[in-house]
């Protein structure tokens, strides 16, 4: 009987027990002895000359080791410059005429702060609480600057310059034009025009950021431990800066405790921590505090859109105009990653054939952002499906019949946009039933009487947000499989788990590459020392990317075995569990019946280039209940259906879809970090920044409509950030729908009561206004 | 100002004597003093409850009490919970909150899990068949960032009845104060 495939199956995660126990090791759990533990002084300004640091008191500070500034590492560390950042493929740039400024960021700044929380100088001390009780006694003057944070504004003449020298606050700019937009909105029977604003987050794992640094007494390696999402990069990142060979890094992501897209970046801190440890010659250890990952990690989301649809009177959309204004904050790190995605996600499953998007990018006085899950998807889907939702009601028409009008036919597939991904390769929607998916979203919210469930008090709004996502993308993922003494095979790849449960799911794929139980298999990822090359977990790759590049070194290392099963005579049948050990053990140099030229070891290592993205997609559809009295807002229900292509642990990856969906509805109701006109972060904790509780779990029904990947030969397509795209869109679309009556259009979120209120008492004040104007 | 108090303490049922600055944290202590690193910091302002341990059978945030208040106090943790309870097979096994957790998937990366476990412990213990309200009452003052919270209440109903199941018909009420250590 052929062996039974673990691919498809919800095995039980195999990092459970241990976590379970309270025996996890994250990173403000490894203390190497003798290591001491810094804090960070931060900006307290937006925008401010540095005048003087003075840390000469705080250096002598009992119980403080040393006290390092800008000035002190300015010949030492290199600014920070991401490698990504300085890439625009050629057919991107010539299809938009995309720019993108190269900013480096210092580690610590020697001339200016740009934004509230930008560490100024690390104190190290014996502990945590003398290294901020010596954060008191360092003197600086700042001299406060001008300081601008909205980036519409930015991007006016006269506007405040965060970078002087630059003369402008625009750091990148594209355009994208397909067909002839003049012609399709001057002749289009309607055309709806709108102003959306995508509001700032920030993730907030539950772990905060943190480094450890221990250099090797005997050669001066340096072992580092980082809560990131992408060790390799960090290595390599370290030793550029730090002018080191990568080789004399050993970098480990250990369990991580959550990343969600900001422990994908690279910070000052993890470049400032191994420096210090470095000249210290000691350990030193940096856990972020929640203040400081409020202010200094990066956060995502923020775009304005202004944008309009054309269509006929039946709702069949003949052109999409949309002008984009993207907040980088203070540094333009990772150049078109963000913002160019928001243009390959902005038409999502529609057929328009004319399409015409503009984004420019300002730098601000505010927190650098970055990719946080779904990095520049939700913010697109958000302006494109509330103006579908727009477009529908200024005709009268339900909007879900709107959108299957729209909706690219199965038939179509693979579909060419027209656009260039950012992986330079032409965008390709390679499988999905788009319809399907829109049918079985309506499915899952039509079996009940809402307005009953609601009540007489209250106002029903079914609101749906469709998109599609590239997931995978390149450049590529490393694995190795190798056979440990006893039989075991440790493989080994770059892929890290932030709590996605790699070691199980990447375990089933090499248990059914093999032909071995998970239970002989144990999965590394995110440390240098245990493979040498390796890119990380981020932008739903993991499984695309690193799955595939596993089941490719360990069918590897299944035909090294069999090869040398046949050398040795041992016979092993189709369906047999692989006799590794019993292989393994034959190889020995010391077994004198060894055949000549028989490898000494079982090992098989692959850097696996995937190639274009592959398509997952999904329909969110929420049922709200909206109290107008009050501006509440309860989500009766919330659907996804889904394509996630096969599921390699379907239990894993409905925990995946409905995390991420939780994520989303945070954003749509609950969560925004807001700054004040002079870069103020008036969010600064949990008790501003408010995140979802299992209080605010709607009732929650999830379908698969999975279309497996033709790209790849598991089948699989990313699922990490898809849940977190539709939920803003959705529920300001059920808000809208719930409220529309009172007229009310919702063009931001998060639907606080407060915001909620507003919209109502804006849309009935101004009724005199607007009919004076409209005759 | 930083004078050292005496303090003794029972951490999961073994005895801890120690001399504290007033100002260290219950949570600091508890990690870097106890070497107990199960129980998370999170916010260290008392809202993501990562670090909930029991203090006398009732949960508390271990990052809002300093450890010189806690002299004198029994305090459980999460490496404490396999084997304090109602599993006949005492010792190792999983704790049937913990068992539930893993088998509902209610956790991804784990770092706010002991929280919810100790939330739930105590939970279980003072409502052996929590309401809805009470659950999702004492469940919201922990934050996971992860699973959304879906599997995480069908693991504490699972562990209510996995419970249920493995007590003695009497067991509820002799299990619901905080001196219920194992050997």
């Amino acid at each position: 009987m052929a062996r039974e495939a673990l691919v498809g199956q919800s095995v039980p995660r195999v990092e459970d027990e241990r976590l379970l126990r309270g025996a996890g090791r994250y990173v403000d759990d490894i203390d190497p002895p003798g290591g001491a533990e810094a804090a960070f002084l931060r900006s307290p300004h937006a925008h401010a000359r540095i005048v003087s640091v003075d840390t000469t008191l705080a250096r002598l500070m009992p119980g403080v080791v040393a006290v390092y500034t800008g000035a002190d590492l300015a010949d030492q560390v290199e600014p920070m410059v991401f490698q990504i950042a300085k890439i625009t493929p050629p057919p991107v740039r010539e299809s938009t005429g995309a720019t993108s400024r190269v900013h480096p960021m210092p580690a610590l700044p020697t001339e200016r702060v740009t934004y509230v929380g930008q560490p100024l100088a690390i104190v190290v001390a014996e502990s945590r609480y003398l290294a901020e009780d010596a954060l008191e006694l360092i003197e600086f003057e700042l001299e406060p600057l001008p300081a601008i944070v909205d980036p519409v504004a930015a991007l006016e003449p006269g506007a405040p310059l965060v970078e002087p020298e630059w003369g402008t606050n625009e750091a990148l700019s594209y355009h994208f034009v397909r067909g002839d937009p003049e012609a399709a909105f001057a002749n289009a029977d309607v055309v709806v025009e709108e102003t959306f604003r995508s509001h700032r987050h920030v993730a907030a794992p539950i772990e905060t950021r943190g480094v450890v640094a221990a250099p090797d007494p005997y050669d001066g390696t340096l072992a580092v431990w980082s809560s990131t999402q992408t060790p390799h990069q960090l290595r390599d990142f370290l030793a550029g800066a730090l002018r080191r060979a990568p080789e004399t890094l050993h970098v480990r992501a250990p369990d991580v405790g959550g990343g969600f897209g900001p422990k994908g970046a690279i910070y000052p801190e993890e470049l400032v921590v191994p420096w210090v440890a470095s000249e210290l010659g000691r350990p030193v250890k940096w856990i972020e505090d929640r203040s400081e990952h409020f202010s200094a990690t990066t956060h995502g989301r923020e775009q304005v859109h202004t944008i309009a649809l054309a269509a006929d009177g039946d709702g069949r959309i003949v052109g999409l105009r949309d002008r984009v204004v993207h907040n980088c904050g203070a540094f333009n790190i990772l150049g078109l990653v963000v913002p160019y995605n928001t243009l390959t996600h902005l038409v999502g499953m529609y057929d328009i054939p004319v399409v015409d998007v503009e984004l420019r990018a300002a730098i601000t006085n505010t927190g650098v952002t970055a990719p946080y899950r779904g990095a520049g998807r939700p913010e697109a889907v958000f302006a494109m499906e509330r103006i579908v939702d727009r477009l529908a009601r200024t005709l009268g028409l339900d909007p879900a019949d709107v959108r299957e009008r729209n909706a690219i036919p199965p038939s179509a597939l693979p579909y060419e946009t027209g656009m260039i991904y950012r992986d330079g390769t032409r965008q390709t929607y390679d499988s999905g039933d788009y319809p399907r998916l829109l049918r079985t979203a309506r499915e899952l919210v039509s079996d009940e009487d809402w307005a009953a469930r609601a009540g007489s008090h209250r106002e029903v709004g079914v609101g749906y947000a469709a998109y599609v996502e590239g997931t995978g993308v390149g450049p590529f993922e490393s694995a190795s499989a190798t056979v440990l003494p006893g039989g075991r095979v440790r493989v080994a790849t770059g892929s890290s788990s932030q709590g996605q449960g790699h070691r199980t799911t990447l375990g089933q794929i090499a248990a059914d590459a093999l032909g071995i139980p998970l239970d002989r298999i144990e999965v590394v990822g995110g440390d240098t020392g245990a493979i040498a090359t390796g890119f990380g977990t981020i932008a739903s790759r993991s499984v695309v990317v690193g799955g595939n590049a596993v089941a490719k070194a360990c069918a590897a290392l299944r035909e090294q075995a069999l090869t040398a099963a046949a050398q040795l005579g041992i016979e092993v049948g189709e369906d047999d569990e692989l006799p590794l050990a019993a292989i393994g053990g034959a190889l020995t140099p010391f077994n004198p019946g060894r055949p000549a030229g028989a490898p000494a070891r079982l090992h098989a290592q692959v850097e696996h280039y995937p190639g274009p993205v592959t398509y997952a997609a999904g329909v969110h559809a929420a049922v709200v209940a909206v109290d107008p009295r009050t501006g509440e807002v309860e989500v009766l229900r919330y659907a996804v259906a889904h394509d996630c292509g096969r599921a390699v642990n379907p239990a894993i990856a409905d925990g995946q879809i409905v995390g991420g969906t939780m994520q989303g509805i945070g954003g749509a109701l609950y969560e925004e970090l807001v700054y004040d006109d002079d870069g103020q972060l008036r969010t600064g904790s949990f008790m501003d920044y408010l995140l979802p509780t299992a209080a605010e779990l709607p009732e929650f029904r999830l379908a698969h409509v999975d279309a497996l990947s033709p790209l790849n030969p598991l089948g699989v397509k990313g699922l990490g950030e898809g849940g977190a795209i539709g939920p803003m869109a959705a529920i300001a679309n059920a808000v809208e729908g719930a409220l529309a009556d009172h007229g009310v259009v919702v063009r931001s979120c998060p639907l606080s009561p407060d915001r909620v209120r507003g919209l109502i008492r804006a849309a009935h004040e101004p009724v005199a206004t607007a009919r004076q104007e409209s005759p | 100002m930083n004078e050292s108090v005496p303090i003794r303490v029972t951490v999961n049922g073994a005895e801890l004597v120690a001399e504290v600055e007033p100002r260290l944290l219950l949570s600091d202590f508890i990690r870097h003093r106890a070497r107990l690193t199960g129980t998370h910091v999170g916010c260290e302002h008392g809202v993501c409850g990562a670090c909930t341990v029991l203090v006398d059978g009732e949960p508390q945030r271990s990052c809002l009490v300093f450890a010189a208040q806690v002299d004198g106090a029994e305090i459980e943790t999460v490496e404490g919970l396999a084997g304090t309870t109602a599993s006949a097979d005492g010792g190792d096994a999983l704790h049937p909150i913990q068992q539930a957790f893993h088998e509902e998937h209610g956790m991804q990366c784990g770092f706010c899990t002991p929280g919810f476990l100790m939330t739930t412990q105590a939970l279980l213990r003072e409502h052996p068949h929590p309401s809805d309200e009470q659950l999702l009452d004492a469940l919201s003052g922990n934050l996971c960032r992860c699973t959304g919270y879906l599997n995480i209440v069908r693991a504490v109903r699972a562990a209510e009845a996995a419970i249920e199941g493995a007590a003695p018909a009497t067991s509820d009420a002799s299990a619901s104060t905080g001196g219920a250590h194992g050997a």
